[in-house]
């Protein structure tokens, strides 16, 4: 065991972790010498030190899948375009958060290091290669997420959320890991290739595989937040802090898809069969669960929070078509929702200020005379969260719709459908309250420019996107060839 | 049977046991106690497969310091047993239906026709100078370096997270600030207050 050859592996594949590593933990000690009057300039390191990331992830773009450190790292072209997009949202994120943390006496610089190194966690899950990799990635993105959510220590609400989503997580990460400890027994490998080949293999008996599959799929939909594991995505959401809700509620999803695809694509693709039945199940309960409650919601952060789990439902369809077009179809949608969901929890940072927290759809009366401008982005925001033309979020219902419709499923597709209308009365009813209402609360907004400008520059990509969707549409679909 | 079958037996019947009293004992100091025993058979199990470092390790680590943090935490802290088990008696049946369906499916899957002697076969006794030390160092270090550097960021995020979470700098808590006391000079804390001895401060 000990005298099997070993090669220094590739270091310069994983150069961008290795980088953000590094300059994670330089931020984290040059925090210490940045005096608290001028701690937004920790964050502006922080959005750069992301921003740096995803140019070199950029500069080293794969044509090919290849893997280092023993196949623990994959460095494929869905890794890469998977990171760039993830890392530019959590950029957006931070870049959105200064205003409504400094009111609330929250900047401060563990903020950003927590967030850097959850950043770095995401990567590490979207390139793993192996169980181990999977595990600690998921592991590192949780637990700087569950201290980011108990940053306020003030509020009774953010803590009973960081408890529900700390204990919730643990669960979820025991069933997979048990998951994972039993395909570990029957393949004898961790690396998700030979687990692969082991199980293509056909020679393991099928009820541990069985059983196996059923842990895995519970772990990871848990994380995604679908139905009927879906309770602590409305608690957590509504009691974090909201620029914290909007870093968990954007970013972390492109990485869950990831996870879904090394899991049950690179895993267990032959065992297609069986996890399309469970994900069957579980996209109908959340696009009708989602959809259905959300209606009733009077708080906006509880509002998108159902509606994150009826998305979460789409995203399912079609990774379970279990084709390439689903798979692409799936990256484009996963990489849309996280764009939207940035932009929707955005705007409530927009209508917070200080001692005031913008979160009831109440909020948004008449934000058509406040601004203009801003309540367009969010009309289309909500129109590209509903699948309406001309907006990006119709092509990825479209893609989605078409990936399931061409696997001879096209009754799911119309569940999708029926739900996605249910779905669309209760962002329309945000457009209505913008622009019919009249306005109860006054208050200029009170956001800075660099604020201004990342929301405008989201809500324009939004747009951008649904005009001309083939950019991104086939940087996806080549990823997959 | 062998020495090392009945050796298994024994302790992991006591092992099994005292992870049974952990949850059921009323007392919370006890099940602390009782978790600590647990440790010590799993430690002897990891002895019985030739892994002494692993062994030895979860003596060190697990008894030896978290488990006396965890008493220590237990003691200080006014654990109301009685309010942590309301609602126990109800959730009891479906709890025990849940663990009942679980446990059947386990003994199912988890037996001999999936993981018996055919499929993974009984490996060779290693010899008596095999060190498993040098050979975790050896595969942590090399193979394994990536999630070893990944285990070691985790830990890193603990640190930062417990810090600010529990970190306060509240108005009034007489905390010592050693740089400041190390700084003081004579001035500061000396006042010579000159008095005509003969005289005297009359009251």
């Amino acid at each position: 065991m000990t005298d099997t050859a070993f090669t220094i592996p590739a270091f310069m594949l994983a150069l961008p972790e290795i980088w953000l590593l590094t300059a994670a933990c330089a931020v984290l000690l040059a925090d210490l010498f940045i005096p608290d009057a001028r701690r937004a300039l920790t964050l502006w390191l922080s959005v750069a030190v992301i921003l740096v990331t995803a140019g070199l992830v950029v500069i080293g773009f794969p044509d090919a899948s290849t893997t280092t450190f023993e196949g623990m790292f994959i460095h494929d072209p869905m890794s890469a375009v998977l990171k760039v997009g993830m890392l530019v949202i959590a950029a957006f994120a931070l870049l959105c958060s200064r205003a409504y943390l400094a009111d609330r006496g929250l900047l401060k610089g563990e903020y950003f290091t927590l967030a850097l190194f959850s950043v770095l966690g995401m990567m590490v899950m979207i390139s793993a290669g192996s169980f181990l990799t999977v595990y600690l990635g998921l592991e590192l993105l949780s637990l700087s997420l569950y201290a980011m959510v108990a940053l306020d220590r003030d509020s009774p609400i953010a803590a009973e959320a960081a408890m529900k989503y700390f204990v919730l997580g643990a669960i979820a990460s025991g069933l997979l890991l048990y998951g994972m400890s039993l395909l570990y027994g029957v393949t004898g490998s961790l690396d998700l290739a030979t687990v692969s080949a082991a199980v293509a293999d056909g020679q393991i008996a099928r009820a541990p595989l069985m059983l196996a599959l059923a842990f895995v799929v519970v772990g990871l939909t848990f994380k995604l937040g679908a139905v009927p594991f879906h309770m602590w995505v409305p608690d957590v959401y509504h009691g974090a802090p909201t620029s914290v809700t909007l870093f968990i509620g954007s970013a972390p999803k492109i990485a869950a898809f990831a996870l879904l695809m090394r899991m049950l694509v690179d895993g267990l693709e032959s065992l297609h069969a069986d996890w399309q039945q469970l994900l069957i199940i579980l996209s109908v309960l959340s696009l009708a669960i989602g959809n259905i409650v959300a209606i009733a919601q009077t708080n906006i952060k509880r509002m998108l929070a159902y509606s994150t789990i009826s998305h979460v439902g789409f995203l399912l369809l079609g990774v379970l078509a279990g084709t390439a077009a689903g798979y692409s179809a799936s990256m484009f949608y996963a990489l849309v929702y996280a764009l939207m969901a940035a932009g929707g929890f955005a705007m409530v940072l927009l209508l917070s200020r200080q001692g005031f927290e913008g979160d009831r759809l109440d909020d948004f009366r008449g934000l058509n005379e406040r601004s203009p401008w801003f309540a367009f982005v969010m009309l289309i925001l909500m129109a590209s969260m509903a699948g309406l033309p001309p907006t990006v979020g119709f092509f990825a219902k479209v893609e989605v719709l078409a990936a399931v419709v061409d696997v001879e499923l096209v009754w799911l597709a119309v569940v999708a459908v029926a739900f996605s209308i249910v779905g669309a009365y209760y962002y329309l009813r945000v457009i209505k309250l913008m622009y019919f209402d009249q306005a109860e609360d006054t208050h200029a907004l009170a956001v800075g420019p660099e604020f201004k400008v990342a929301l405008s520059a989201n809500g324009l990509a939004v747009l951008g996107l649904g005009l001309f969707p083939g950019l991104l549409l086939g940087l996806c679909a080549a990823v997959f060839l | 049977m062998s020495v090392e079958s009945v050796l298994f037996y024994l302790f992991g019947t006591i092992l099994v046991a005292s992870a049974l009293g952990v949850i059921t004992a009323r007392n919370p100091v006890h099940g602390v106690l009782l978790l600590v025993l647990a440790f010590f058979t799993a430690a002897v199990l990891w002895l019985l497969l030739q892994a002494e470092f692993l062994a030895i390790v979860l003596v060190l680590v697990y008894v030896g310091a978290v488990m006396v943090l965890f008493l220590f935490v237990v003691m200080m802290l006014d654990v109301n047993v009685a309010r942590i088990r309301e609602g126990y008696a109800k959730y009891l049946p479906l709890g025990i239906v849940i663990a009942l369906v679980m446990a059947a499916q386990i003994v199912i899957v988890v037996g001999a026709q999936a993981f018996g002697l055919e499929f993974f076969p009984r490996p060779e006794a290693l010899p008596a100078d095999h060190s498993n030390t040098r050979a975790l160092g050896l595969l942590l270090y090399t193979h394994y370096v990536y999630p070893f550097e990944l285990a070691a960021v985790i830990l890193l995020v603990a640190i930062v997270a417990a810090i600010t979470l529990t970190l306060r700098h509240r108005e009034g808590t007489r905390t010592q600030d050693v740089s400041r006391q190390v700084r003081v000079k004579r001035a500061d804390r000396v006042r010579l207050v000159k008095m005509d001895s003969d005289k005297g401060e009359q009251p």
